[in-house]
C-alpha cells in the first residue's frame, strides 16, 4: 500500500517538478532572450534630391547586443543590413578625420566618438544644424572650407630660412603654445553649435576659422602676424562671437575655440608684441 | 508664367534666371563648338526642371540652385573647357555633370 502510494506519488511528483523546471527553464529563456534583444531606436533624418519631398524621421530598431557600442557602428549596422540607402560620411571611425560629425540627440558630435545611450528612449540622428544638406546626413561644407581657406592656414615667412633647404626652428616652449589648436580636425561641430555662425555664416568666419587664425598668429615661424590679426579685425569676422562658447562644448577633441578666440581679440587690443 | 508686359517674379524666380544668365555668361568664355554645346546642355536641364519640378516645392528648388551654383563656380573656372552631360535611359532623374 505504502510502496503503491509512493508510486503513484512519484510519477506525480516528478511532473510537477518537471513542469516548474519546465517554467523555469522558459523563464530562463525568456529572460535570456530579453537580455540578449535590446532593441534600440534610432530616428534618422532622410531627405534625398531623388525624391524631393519634405524631410522626415525614418525609425530603425538596431539590436544592441549585436552592435558596437559607438553611434557609427549602428549607422553601419543599418546601412549594411537594413537600408543601404542610408548616407553619411564617415572613414577612420576613430575620431582623426572628422567626416562623421552630426547632430546626435541635439548634440554635435563625432558619430565615432559619441557612445549610444543604453536609455530604452529612441535617438535622433540629424545632419549638422543649420547646414544645407546635400543627401541625408550629408552636409555642404563649402562655405566652411571656404572660411578656413580664406585664413591663410599655411605658414608664412618674409624671411627665408636661415640656411637654404632647411625647415625653420622652434623652441619647445613656443611649440607648446600650439597645445590645444593644432589638434582641430575641422569637424565642423563648434561653428555649426554656434548661433552666432547660425544667424551670419557668411560672414562670421565661426569657431573653428577662428582658432586655426589663432593658430597661425601664435606660430613662432610665422612673420606675418599683424597682417594675420588685420585681416581678421572685422565687426562680423571676429566680433560676432559673444562667448556663448556652445563651441567648447561641442567640440569632440575637447578644445576650446572660444577661447583663442578671447586671445584674438586681446591681441587686437595690445598688439602681437605685448603677447 | 505672368503677363509678358510686367512679370512679377518671385525673389527665388529671379534667382533662376539669374544663374541661368550666369551659365550662359560663363560659357561665352569657352571656344565656339563648347560654348553651343554647354548652352544645349544649360537650357535643356533648365527647361526639364521647369517641367518636372513642382513650383511649390522651395526646399528642392533650393537646393537645386545651390547644385547649380557650385557647377557654375566650376565651369567660370578657366581651367574646365566644357559641360558634358550623362543621361542613364532607367532613371528619368539621373544625370550627371562633371
Amino acid at each position: 500500500m505504502a510502496t503503491a502510494m509512493f508510486r503513484r506519488a512519484l510519477p506525480r511528483a516528478s511532473a510537477l517538478s518537471r513542469y516548474t523546471r519546465a517554467r523555469a527553464h522558459a523563464s530562463e529563456a525568456e529572460q535570456k532572450e530579453r537580455a540578449s534583444t535590446s532593441l534600440k531606436t534610432f530616428s534618422i533624418y532622410r531627405w534625398t534630391p531623388e525624391n524631393p519631398t519634405k524631410p522626415e524621421l525614418q525609425d530603425y530598431q538596431i539590436d544592441l547586443k549585436d552592435c558596437g557600442p559607438m553611434v557609427l557602428d549602428a549607422l553601419i549596422k543599418i546601412k549594411n543590413e537594413v537600408d543601404p540607402t542610408l548616407t553619411f560620411r564617415r572613414s577612420c571611425r576613430e575620431g582623426i578625420c572628422g567626416s562623421c560629425a552630426m547632430n546626435i540627440d541635439g548634440c554635435n558630435g563625432l558619430a565615432c566618438l559619441t557612445k549610444i545611450e543604453s536609455g530604452s528612449s529612441a535617438s535622433t540622428i540629424t545632419p549638422l544644424p543649420h547646414m544645407f544638406v546635400i543627401k541625408d546626413l550629408v552636409v555642404d561644407m563649402t562655405n566652411f572650407y571656404n572660411q578656413y581657406k580664406s585664413i591663410e592656414p599655411w605658414l608664412k615667412r618674409k624671411n627665408p630660412p636661415e640656411t637654404k633647404g632647411k625647415e625653420v626652428l622652434q623652441s619647445k616652449k613656443d611649440r607648446a603654445k600650439l597645445d590645444g589648436m593644432y589638434e582641430c580636425i575641422l569637424c565642423a561641430c563648434c561653428s555649426t553649435s554656434c548661433p552666432s555662425y547660425w544667424w551670419n555664416p557668411e560672414s562670421y568666419l565661426g569657431p573653428a576659422a577662428l582658432l586655426h587664425a589663432n593658430r597661425w598668429i601664435s606660430d613662432s615661424r610665422d612673420e606675418y602676424t599683424q597682417e594675420r590679426l588685420d585681416a581678421i579685425n572685422d565687426e562680423f569676422k571676429l566680433y560676432r562671437c559673444h562667448t556663448i562658447l556652445n563651441c567648447a562644448r561641442a567640440c569632440p577633441k575637447g578644445l576650446n575655440p572660444g577661447k583663442q578666440i578671447a586671445h584674438i581679440k586681446g591681441l587686437q587690443i595690445s598688439g602681437p608684441s605685448n603677447a | 508664367m505672368g503677363a509678358s508686359s510686367s512679370p512679377k517674379l518671385s525673389g527665388m524666380q529671379k534667382q533662376v534666371l539669374s544663374l541661368y544668365r550666369g551659365f550662359l555668361r560663363a560659357a561665352r568664355s569657352k571656344s565656339a563648338e563648347d560654348r553651343h554645346k554647354i548652352e544645349s546642355i544649360v537650357s535643356g536641364e533648365f527647361r526639364r526642371n521647369s517641367k518636372q519640378v513642382d513650383r511649390k516645392n522651395f526646399l528642392y528648388i533650393e537646393y537645386l540652385l545651390r547644385r547649380g551654383q557650385k557647377q557654375l563656380d566650376q565651369l567660370k573656372s578657366p581651367d574646365t573647357v566644357g559641360l558634358s552631360s550623362l543621361n542613364v535611359s532607367v532613371s528619368e532623374t539621373i544625370d550627371s555633370k562633371p
